[in-house]
């Protein structure tokens, strides 16, 4: 069996603070982080190693130091690692991703991609879906489980819902989008710490994927931002420093105010 | 791409078991609302099997024309199906606007037809403008965690397309006397794309309550600390006849289920009173609660963030309010 792993390199957004003076988002000091939900794709392709044999190839588009993560699949114990890295993919929205990525898939061999649901910087979930689709291949996004029949070939996977949960089958090609909180991805071990900065990231650029420029990066983009700001906060009522019986009344007059009581 | 072919505002009226989500309804009021500005129709798209007698709620609600795909193979939300369904029909009808609510069938739908579409798609909006010359959609959504706002246009596509949260759209009030159209779509399905299958659909969460339709929410964060002090909520909402909610911090230390998280990775509710008790006012927290009604906070550092938000602000300790106030309301409701 062989897997694709896409993974995304992001700033760590629990440690992303506005500057309260010129508004803007104070990125320095912000560690980089592997995405958690890929982290949870990465441990299912771990895991499947683990039981069939599978080969695990991981994948990212992102900046040069992207590598960091890369290393981080191999010590936790990927066997391969791409990093798709160039100027003309810089500004690319979901569907442009989503071309070079699938576009970077269409030369490799493999059985099913795996990747995350969401990336915390964005949080839009739709790179895993728009790919499959570029591919002509089922999804199954919100995963919290797989398990693989040998017997059969056959990838039985839990979709979480809202009020629940789906079971779904299939055989062949597929991509699933995984959930971080279904899993606990495993640490990298010591020796593969040491041997990860003596394996070889392949560096691929835009010209080794067969996708038209014009599909891809900021040129390939359909959507565009046309403005980021920093959000106002509406204006505040009173401030009372009180004890706990005026501040009964002070509740109880405001309910009261509102029609509740 | 000539634009002039597209035109009206679409909703994909998502429904579960036969019953229309709330979430379609909203994304109806809001698209009745931009309709104002384009002049344009407002078009409801009702995939399923055996919901066409739905349709007259979406005209209610708002909508001046339905499109009902009434199937057996759209039975339950398969990604595949759902998607041959809904594709024909855009490329059919050929929306100016198209939209979904940002729920997990919306935001595995979505990204599906926008890439075969070859469209664009702004994730979980949370407010959505049209410009008054050129009628074309600004999409505005959180970004980088909640701490920046972007407003992402589609100026060379169509449809623009985009998934909004449950929750931050006002539903319009239902009107039993509006007419409209209903048409309905046959696709042609391509049975040999059908290669998942659904084994089976479990439902689990069913007692619990959604906390986006309370009308008042006691809602609680570290500074409650513990399940007791969760119980303690619990009797001031039943006194209330409310519901309690919970901050992630508390999500994550395990004390309140994750169906009871308000915010930006939670529900977005606007209740008539929101009570925040023990929040620090995370902006992530402030996301999902700043549209309430009316915000009641308690907290005893004078500087929290909360209050920023707050219609009224108490610095105080919780635990002595939150007992106090519970008997005082027991009496004044009595009376
Ligand atoms: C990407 C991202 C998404 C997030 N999504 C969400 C989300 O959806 N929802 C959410 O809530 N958070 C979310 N967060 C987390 C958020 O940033 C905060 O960490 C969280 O909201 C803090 O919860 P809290 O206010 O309960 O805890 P704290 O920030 O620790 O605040 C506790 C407050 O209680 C007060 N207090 C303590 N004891 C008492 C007492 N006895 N009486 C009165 N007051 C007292 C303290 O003064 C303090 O203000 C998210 C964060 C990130 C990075």
């Amino acid at each position: 069996m062989k897997l694709l792993v896409c993974i995304k390199q992001v700033p760590d957004t629990t440690e992303i603070k506005i500057d309260p003076v010129t508004k803007t988002l104070v990125r320095d000091g912000v560690p980089a982080i592997m995405n958690p939900d890929d982290k949870g794709g990465l441990e299912f392709a771990l895991q499947l190693k683990d039981k069939f044999g599978a080969e695990v190839t991981v994948i990212t588009m992102g900046l040069p130091q992207a590598d960091l993560i890369l290393r981080e699949a191999f010590a936790m114990g990927a066997d391969k690692a791409i990093l798709l890295t160039d100027r003309k993919l810089g500004g690319a929205d979901t569907l442009a991703t989503s071309k070079a990525l699938a576009g970077a898939a269409r030369m490799l061999d493999w059985d099913l991609v795996i990747a995350g649901r969401q990336a915390i910087d964005g949080d839009t979930a739709q790179v895993g879906p728009e790919m499959a689709e570029h591919l002509g291949i089922p999804q199954i996004s919100y995963v919290a489980d797989v398990q693989y029949d040998d017997k059969a070939k056959k990838f039985t996977v839990k979709k979480e819902t809202e009020d629940g949960y789906q079971i779904l089958e299939f055989q062949g090609k597929a991509l699933l989008t995984c959930l971080a909180s279904a899993v606990k991805p495993r640490y990298m071990s010591v020796g593969g710490i040491v041997e990860a900065y003596d394996k070889e990231v392949e560096i691929w650029g835009a010209d080794r994927i067969d996708v038209p420029e014009t599909e891809l990066g900021l040129k390939g983009s359909p959507t565009k931002v046309f403005k980021s700001f920093t959000k106002e906060l509406k204006q505040p009522g009173q401030i009372h420093e009180v004890d706990a019986e005026e501040a009964v009344e002070l509740i109880v007059a405001k309910l009261k105010e509102k029609h509740i009581i | 791409m000539d634009f002039s072919e597209y035109k009206d505002i679409y909703v994909f009226a998502e429904q579960r078991d036969g019953k229309i989500q709330s979430v379609a309804l909203e994304l109806i009021g809001k698209a009745r609302e931009l309709s104002k500005v384009t002049g344009e129709k407002v078009v409801a798209i009702l995939a399923g099997c055996n919901v066409a007698s739905q349709a007259g709620t979406l005209i209610e609600y708002g909508a001046d024309k339905v499109v009902v795909i009434d199937d057996k193979n759209l039975e339950t939300y398969v990604t595949e199906q759902y998607t041959q369904a809904v594709y024909q029909a855009v490329t059919k009808f050929k929306p100016s606007i198209l939209m979904y609510g940002a729920t997990t069938i919306g935001r595995d739908l979505a990204p599906r037809i926008a890439a075969r579409l070859g469209t664009g798609l702004t994730a979980d909006c949370t407010k959505l403008d049209i410009t008054e010359d050129t009628h074309e959609l600004q999409m505005t959504r959180p970004a980088f965690g909640g701490n920046l706002m972007a407003t992402i246009m589609c100026p060379n596509h169509r449809p623009q397309m985009s998934t909004v949260r449950p929750g931050v759209m006002p539903k319009s009030e239902p009107d039993k006397s509006r007419k409209g159209e209903v048409v309905e779509f046959k696709p042609t399905f391509d049975q040999s794309k059908f290669i998942v299958k659904l084994v089976k659909n479990v439902k689990e969460k069913k007692n619990t309550v959604d906390i986006s339709e309370a009308k008042i929410l006691v809602s609680g964060g570290r500074g409650v600390g513990c399940k007791e002090g969760f119980e303690k909520l619990q009797g001031l909402a039943t006194v209330l006849g409310g519901e309690v909610s919970s901050s992630r911090a508390m999500v994550d230390a395990g004390v309140m289920p994750h169906d009871r998280q308000v915010g930006q990775t939670g529900k977005t509710v606007r209740p008539s009173v929101y009570f925040a008790l023990g929040i620090s006012g995370a902006i992530q927290h402030l996301a999902g609660m700043e549209e309430s009604d009316c915000i009641i906070a308690v907290n005893k550092d004078k500087f929290a963030p909360i209050f920023s938000v707050a219609d009224l602000g108490i610095v105080c300790d919780l635990n002595k309010v939150v007992p106090a106030l519970t008997e005082r309301l027991k009496k004044e409701i009595k009376k």
